[in-house]
Order: structure tokens, then C-alpha cells, then sequence
């Protein structure tokens, strides 16, 4: 790329921009850093070292031990259309820790340089630097407070103090379970069973950060939220619970984003996302998921099962989960919408790209329960290379859901004949005065619009990239607009490599 | 390339249980001709397999637990069924799987029975006898094929050899027994046949159709279910379609406790067709499931799904669709749609239609809705003078038509809608 011959009338920008998407997985680097890690391998003394470590109270780790124990009659689940060989999952770290982290710092100042590097060159600032010059940024600047996770802890929340002005809570779960016990203790586990399926039961036992969000009631959160989740460690699993509480009438859009270093070991990922809505309340969510995805020969990357789900708990209340998934070797997540209150409504919007050997199984779940709710969920798949991508989705319209809506289109696209694509919902409709549509269509790239592209003289890479960013334009512009433009520039580096 | 290799299901104690318990009732043939040997292999599947129980993901919507039952249903008699009786075909009468009177005689067709069979030189139905159903178990578990295979006493054999123009019908009717029938069609390259069927074949049923199309050649199929309201039944119909051949098949189902009706396309020659079609009308006490898996595995074919199901009184409806494109299937046409019609609070429909496709030169698409009566056009037909009554038997027709209109024989589809109008009219 440095030998890039710029032609006549391409100005530096663009130069800048090509070189920018170029090269296979930008994240790939990892960061020469001190760890502590807990001894490999699970079992109960890993999980009291865990809980112990987060200085949690005895509540929390009865619960993670209650979670343990049920993990080990559980069996791994064997549905999904994935292949992977078999974990071993007592040769995982399931702790580690920069050791510089050992005393928490009291500040972001007292944070490992090397730390903030790594965030800096993700690109995520986590100085509050207008802040620290003692400037309010300008009006139209959108301010995003940050809870940056690195491998099993959180390194910095950004923002608090403002934040707690409005009177949000936004901090790591760790400290939550310290500060705000009544909360967590309320709502943790109520939308995630901590025995709801393997991984979230296994996620239950030894999760060690994550993310915890309080919206009280009538607040607008003053600003995007946003995780930045980070495996930096080798064969370190990374499990990060995050729960997010809107109260009455609040309001708040959360932003998270992944990442890893390229290495040639298979890594494991299980989260669990819990979400609370009572009266009233909105959550956006949006996810940009590019974890590394292995190398062209299927060799490393991360296996990510994640549980996510929001719990409509009050009337009127709505949820909105976004998602572009490029990354990780194995993808196994189904965000999922309890719509309980009386019209309260669901949405699912997904970008899967798969491409070399990935493969994804991701959809959603629409539960309505209460009356009048309504869902809708957008699902587009692009499959390259030889990955396969599967949309496995649920909708089910209880006997009381009365006059409930649903609408459901999912698409997919292949680039290639080697690749597979894959859809397989569930339509369960039990009253009639509910509506249920889905529509699901399979294709490959059109070659007149194609065609069309490259008359223009771009290259084939490029046509491909544009085309389908196209295809995925309405889950694009679901997405928050710095988030929006990161997850085009990603659809373009997915596909790299698919073409000629 | 690689494809995914179904999991196979969970071999419970459960399972086994059910399985032997039934199997004790049927032990496997020892003799030494073709046809004691094909039951022979047949009932080790069914033992190796085991029977469906509730939990099993493809039984994930029906229960079969009636179909395990040891001791045998038995409910009111049901006469020999007659919609067809216009439609100048020859006619093949069973009562509870017992064939009454004489095989007819057709130019272009040979015609015996699976009874005949060991004794007789049949040789052109040992390469398709239970061999369309044993390729088939390959992608999903299908065990009451087996068991069928391994226990049908009784059973059509069909070669067609020319373009047949007059159709076979074979006419069903019960005392309130059990039976298993198990049925083989051979088109030969070029030929032509149609095939119909009618009426309750027992209290409690299995039947297997398997067709072979060869290239060329075209198979139409047309089957009503209705009579006795009680009667369980679960059907299957396997076929291997050839070059430019053409299979359809259409059912409507109007009564039946439980119905399990499979399609198992393979289309294995270039340019080949396959519509499957259904309707159902279900009243009270009738569980409808059609599940289908159609298998492209050639390059410029079409498939069609088209189900529609009309429910109330507590009706379910089940459709499990799928359409599979191999690598290398390309220039595949494949459309699916499953829609029903929910009158009332208490029906239910549940439906999986599935897509697993390996080629990127395909076109396939699927559709499922499900809802209520348009009120706004009921209201506009009741505007108009017409009696609420008929009003949603219009509307009903009208939601059934897209099934109705893949009967490809007008003087066909017409006995049919003529039978749904009665039958509408009936209940209203």
C-alpha cells in the first residue's frame, strides 16, 4: 500500500481513506502488558478467587456458586449450524488482570499509559480531556461517556461525575455490586436466568466486570453510553454481564464495541446483556461486534455466545437492538425482546457478514405477551468465502398478546459459490387478532448492478462493498451516526479478499 | 464444500421405550424373499432410529404419542368416499387397507399389490420399495416411514410406461380399523400419470407414496382428506425427480385429530419441476402438520410450496417448509409460502419454513403470514347484501385459491373447489 500510485484528480483524503480499510484485521495487535491471572481451568475455588478479587459480598458469590454448580449438569448446546472443535474449558484463563490494576486507580490519570495507548489507538478516547482543560465542548458536539473493558476488568468509566448530575449511573458492574447492591441485587438474573443456558449459566458463575446502567425515572440520559470490550490476554476467556435499568420515562442509548488481538488459538467470549424497561422507558442498543474472526485459513479467532435480552416490563415501553456483526470465528447470539407491558414494542436490526471460514447463527426472539405490542425485525446476512450464516429467529404470539403486530424480512446475500446461507424462524401465532408477516428472500450480488459500478471504474472490491452496503442501508441508519459510519467502513474490510 | 450434517436426535430411554414397546407387535421377517428382507432392514431402522416422542425437534409442533399407542384406536366407519366419481378414472377401492374386487386394466399402466408381491416376479418395484425412504433418512429422521416400510400389509404398484390420460384413483374407507399402506409409482422416461386419492384409510393410519420420475416424465398427484373427524393419520410421499420432469401434488384436509402429511423431494435432473400444495380447512378438534423438505441438487429447476390453512374451534395448523439448495444447485428457482386464516381467538398456527442454501446462483424466497378476516372487505361484501355466512366462505375460497390454482387439470380443480364449496356450505 505505501507504494499507492495516486492518480490525477484523487485528492489526499481518499488516499488516506483506502489506506485506512486496507489490511486484513486492523485490531490485531496486541498489547505488551503485565497481566495477573487467575490459575487455568474452573472450578469452585476459581469462582470464590473471582468474587474475592471484586471484593463482592457473600450474596453475590452464593449466587455465582449457585450458578456453577448448575452449569456442570448442563450440557452444551448443539443446535446452532456451527462446527467448531470441541472447547476444553479447563484450559482457559478465567481472570486476568492487568497488574497494574491490582489497586484500582483512583483516576484516569493513575491509569496505566500502556492501558490508554491501546484505547487511544482503537481509537476510543478515554481522557475526558475537554473536560480536564476545563472546557464544555461546543453544543453540537455529541458527548459519549466510555467504560472501557480490558480482558476481565474495567479500566475507566468516563464522564461520571457529569453523568451523576443528571443522576445516571453509569459505572462497572464491580463496583455496582459494591455501591448500589439494592440494585443489582433487584435486578440482576431476573431477565437472564442465571440457569437460562449454558453459557449465560456459565457467564452467571464467573463473570468478572462488565457494565451497569441506571436511568432514574423521567431522566433523558444526557449522553450516548458506551462499553468498549477489549481481549487483550492469550487464552483468556472473556466474560463481561452487563445490565442496563430504565426507569419510568427515562430514556437511554448505549453504544458497545469489540475487540482482539489476532492470535492463532480459538478464544472464548460469553456474555450476557440483561435489559430492564419499566413504564415509559426507551433503550437503544447497538453493537458494533468485531472481534477478530480468525485468519483466511480458519486458524484463531473468537468464539462469541452471547445471551442478550430486554424485558419489557412495563406499558408502553420500547426497546431497540442494532447490530453489525463482522467479526469472531463462531457467533452465537439471539437478542431477544420479552414484550410483557401492554404496547410495548420490540426492534432488531442485524448485519451478519461472514466471510473465509466464519460462521454465524444469530437472530432474535420476539415473545409478545402483553396486549398490543408490536415487533419488527430487519435481518440482513452477507455470506463470502466459505463462511456460513444462519438467521434463526423466533416470533411468538401469546393467547393474550391480543391485536399484536409483527413484521420480519430477513435477506441474504452470497458472494460466491462456496459459501452457505441459511434461515430458519420460528412463527408461533396463538390468537387471531394478532398479524404475523415475515418474509425471508436468498440471493447473490446482482451483476447489473455490478456491472454498473465498475463502468464507473471502480474495482470489483469496491463495487461489491458498495452494493451491499446498499443492502444493508436500512439497519445502517438504525445505527447512532458515529457508529453508523464505523460499521460501513467495517461492511467494506469484512468482505476483503471475497471478490476476484 | 462442507454442509451441515444434521444432528441426529437424542436416543432418550423415553424414546427406546415407546419404540420397543410398539416394535414387540411387529417382529422382524425371517424369510429369504426380497420383499422379508427390505421389511427386515426397514424394521432395524425404525429400532436404531426410534420412534418420534414430543421432544424430538422435528415432531417440535405435533405430538405423535396417539401414532406409539399400543392399543389400537378404533372409531366410527367411514364410506367408501366418492368425490371424484366424475373424473372417469379407474378405481381402486380399500376398506381399512383391504382391496375390494378386481384390478382394473389400462393401456400404458401395470398395476399389483404389495400382497402379490413376494410371490409374484415384480421385479420393476424392488429397486424403489422402501429404497426412496431409506436415501431419505439421511437428513432428518423420518422412523413411521420405516415403519411403515416394515409393517404395510398392503400397497398400489403402479409402472406407467406411456402418457397415461386416464387417471388411477384409489378410494379409502374404514370400519374403524388400522392399516398401513405403502404405495410405489414408476414413471418411466416420457410417461405421464395422475394419481388420485380420497376418504379415511383407517381409524388410525401410516401411509408412504414413493414416486420415482424419471426425465421427462410427469407425475400429478391429488389427494382429499376428510370424513372421519377422529382418525389419525401420518403420511409421506418420497420422490426422485429426473431431467425436465414434473411432479405436483395438492391435498386438501378438512377433517382428521391428527395429520401428519411429509413430502420428500430429491430433484436430482436439470430443468425439473416440483409444486407441492396444500389447503386445510380445521374445525374443533383437527391438528394439520405438513412438513416438507425439497432438495435441489441439480442446476435450473423450480420448486413451489404453497400452503394455506383455514382454522377455528381450537384448529392448529402446522406447516415446517424447507427448501435445501447443494452446492453447485445453481440457477435455482425455489418459492415457499405458508399462510393461515385464524377465525377465531382459539385456532393456532405455528410454522417453520427453513432455507439451508449452498449456491449463490439462486433465487429463493419464502413468505409466512397469519391473521385474521379482512374486515374491511367483509364489511364491504356484507355492504353489498351478501349474508355474513357466505361472506366468509367467499373470503375463505378466495384465501385458498393460490393452493388451489396449482392443480394444473381445470376439470380436477374444478371437483375440487365444488367439493370445498359443499364442504363450506356444510358448516356454515
Amino acid at each position: 500500500m505505501d507504494d499507492l500510485q495516486v492518480k490525477d484528480g484523487v485528492d489526499a483524503e481518499t488516499v488516506e481513506q483506502v489506506k485506512a480499510l486496507s489490511g486484513t484485521y486492523k485490531y490485531g495487535w496486541d498489547t505488551e502488558i503485565e497481566m495477573e491471572y487467575a490459575p487455568k481451568g474452573l472450578s469452585e475455588d476459581i469462582v470464590r478467587l473471582i468474587s474475592s478479587k471484586n471484593d463482592e459480598p457473600q450474596w453475590m458469590l452464593d449466587w455465582r456458586l449457585a450458578a456453577y454448580r448448575r452449569w456442570l449438569e448442563l450440557k452444551e448446546p448443539d443446535w446452532a449450524m456451527v462446527d467448531y472443535p470441541e472447547i476444553d474449558f479447563q484450559d482457559q484463563y478465567y481472570y486476568a488482570r492487568p497488574a497494574s490494576m491490582v489497586e484500582k486507580p483512583k483516576s484516569l490519570d493513575e491509569v496505566d499509559p500502556k492501558l490508554l495507548e491501546t484505547y487511544n489507538k482503537l481509537g476510543i478516547p478515554l481522557k475526558e480531556q475537554a473536560l480536564l482543560a476545563g472546557v464544555e465542548a461546543p453544543e453540537d458536539e455529541r458527548k459519549v461517556a466510555v467504560d472501557a473493558v480490558f480482558d476481565s476488568v474495567s479500566v475507566g468509566t468516563t464522564f461520571q461525575a457529569e453523568l451523576k448530575k443528571a443522576g445516571v449511573i453509569f459505572c462497572s458492574i464491580s463496583e455496582a455490586i459494591k455501591n448500589h447492591p439494592e440494585l443489582v441485587q433487584k435486578y440482576l438474573g431476573t431477565v437472564v436466568p442465571a440457569s437460562d443456558n449454558y453459557y449465560a449459566t456459565l457467564n452467571s458463575a464467573v463473570f468478572s466486570d462488565g457494565s451497569f446502567v441506571y436511568i432514574p425515572p423521567g431522566v433523558r440520559c444526557p449522553m450516548e453510553l458506551s462499553t468498549y470490550f477489549r481481549i487483550n490476554a492469550e487464552n483468556t476467556g472473556q466474560f463481561e454481564r452487563t445490565l442496563i435499568i430504565a426507569d419510568k420515562e427515562s430514556y437511554v442509548s448505549y453504544l458497545e464495541g469489540c475487540t482482539a488481538p489476532q492470535r492463532d488459538v480459538a478464544q472464548l467470549h460469553a456474555a450476557v446483556v440483561e435489559l430492564v424497561l419499566l413504564d415509559d422507558a426507551e433503550i437503544k442498543y447497538s453493537t458494533v461486534q468485531n472481534w477478530f474472526p480468525g485468519d483466511e485459513n480458519g486458524k484463531g479467532g473468537i468464539y462469541n455466545f452471547v445471551t442478550k435480552r430486554a424485558d419489557c416490563r412495563g406499558a408502553r415501553s420500547k426497546v431497540m437492538w442494532t447490530q453489525v456483526e463482522t467479526g469472531s470465528a463462531v457467533t452465537w447470539k439471539y437478542p431477544s425482546c420479552i414484550l410483557r407491558g401492554d404496547d410495548s414494542q420490540g426492534e432488531f436490526y442485524s448485519i451478519a457478514i461472514a466471510n473465509n471460514h466464519q460462521q454465524a447463527d444469530t437472530g432474535t426472539k420476539m415473545i409478545h405477551l402483553g396486549k398490543n405490542t408490536k415487533s419488527r425485525i430487519v435481518s440482513k446476512g452477507i455470506s463470502a468465502g466459505v463462511a456460513q450464516n444462519t438467521y434463526r429467529g423466533q416470533v411468538t404470539m401469546h393467547p393474550r398478546a391480543k391485536e399484536s403486530r409483527n413484521y420480519t424480512q430477513c435477506d441474504s446475500l452470497l458472494i460466491g459459490d462456496k459459501c452457505g446461507a441459511h434461515t430458519v424462524p420460528y412463527i408461533e401465532v396463538k390468537n387471531n387478532s394478532s398479524r404475523v408477516e415475515h418474509e425471508a428472500t436468498t440471493s447473490k450480488v446482482d451483476d447489473d448492478q455490478l456491472f454498473y459500478c465498475r463502468s464507473r471504474g471502480m474495482d470489483e472490491e469496491e463495487a461489491v462493498a458498495l452494493v451491499v452496503n446498499g443492502f444493508c442501508k436500512e439497519v445502517l441508519q438504525a445505527l447512532p451516526m458515529e457508529f453508523a459510519m464505523e460499521a460501513q467502513q467495517l461492511v467494506a474490510i469484512s468482505l476483503e479478499g471475497s471478490v476476484g | 464444500m462442507k454442509m451441515f450434517t444434521p444432528k441426529t436426535t437424542v436416543k432418550s430411554k423415553a424414546k427406546m421405550d415407546v419404540t420397543h414397546s410398539l416394535m414387540a407387535h411387529f417382529p422382524a421377517p425371517d424369510g429369504t424373499d426380497w420383499l422379508s428382507k427390505a421389511r427386515a432392514d426397514a424394521t432395524a431402522r425404525v429400532n436404531a432410529m426410534g420412534l418420534p416422542i414430543a421432544r424430538d425437534e422435528y415432531w417440535k409442533y405435533t405430538d405423535p404419542a396417539p401414532m406409539n399407542a399400543t392399543d389400537p384406536m378404533f372409531s366410527g366407519p367411514s364410506a367408501a368416499s366418492d368425490v371424484f366419481t366424475g373424473a372417469d378414472a379407474v378405481t381402486i377401492t380399500l376398506i381399512d387397507g383391504v382391496v375390494q374386487g378386481d384390478l382394473p386394466k389400462v393401456d400404458g399402466l401395470e398395476i399389483a399389490l404389495l400382497s402379490d408381491a413376494a410371490q409374484a416376479d415384480i421385479h420393476w418395484v424392488q429397486d424403489t420399495f422402501g429404497v426412496l425412504e431409506a436415501a431419505s433418512q439421511g437428513n432428518v429422521e423420518r422412523p413411521y416411514a420405516a415403519l411403515n416400510t416394515a409393517i404395510a400389509t398392503q400397497g398400489v404398484f403402479i409402472n406407467v410406461t406411456g402418457e397415461v390420460k386416464t387417471p388411477v384413483r384409489l378410494v379409502y374407507g374404514s370400519d374403524g380399523g388400522q392399516c398401513n399402506l405403502h404405495h410405489v409409482v414408476k414413471l418411466a422416461a416420457g410417461a405421464s400419470a395422475t394419481l388420485l386419492e380420497e376418504g379415511t384409510m383407517a381409524a388410525r393410519s401410516t401411509s408412504v407414496t414413493e414416486v420415482v420420475v424419471e426425465d421427462a416424465a410427469t407425475f400429478d398427484h391429488l389427494r382429499l382428506m376428510m370424513d372421519v373427524a377422529d382418525r389419525q393419520t401420518v403420511t409421506h410421499i418420497f420422490s426422485r425427480l429426473g431431467e425436465e420432469s414434473t411432479f405436483r401434488s395438492f391435498t386438501l384436509t378438512s377433517e382428521g385429530a391428527l395429520t401428519r402429511n411429509e413430502a420428500v423431494i430429491d430433484i436430482n435432473g436439470d430443468n425439473a419441476t416440483a409444486h407441492i400444495a396444500g389447503a386445510c380447512l380445521g374445525d374443533g378438534d383437527f391438528h394439520h402438520d405438513d412438513t416438507v423438505f425439497v432438495t435441489h441438487d441439480a442446476v435450473d429447476c423450480e420448486s413451489r410450496q404453497v400452503f394455506k390453512k383455514v382454522l377455528r374451534n381450537g384448529a392448529t395448523g402446522v406447516f415446517q417448509g424447507k427448501i435445501l439448495v447443494k452446492p453447485g444447485a445453481q440457477k435455482t428457482d425455489g418459492y415457499q409460502i405458508s399462510q393461515s386464516l385464524l377465525l377465531d381467538d382459539d385456532s393456532q398456527f405455528l410454522a417453520k419454513p427453513e432455507l439451508e442454501i449452498y449456491a449463490d446462483d439462486v433465487a429463493c424466497s419464502h413468505g409466512s403470514t397469519s391473521g385474521a378476516i379482512d374486515e374491511d372487505a367483509l364489511f364491504y361484501l356484507r355492504s353489498r347484501g351478501v349474508p355474513y355466512g357466505t361472506a366468509v366462505d367467499l373470503l375463505t375460497l378466495s384465501f385458498l385459491a393460490e393452493a388451489i390454482e396449482e392443480i394444473a387439470d381445470d376439470r380436477l380443480a374444478e371437483i375440487v373447489l365444488a367439493h370445498l364449496e359443499e364442504t363450506l356450505s356444510a358448516r356454515r
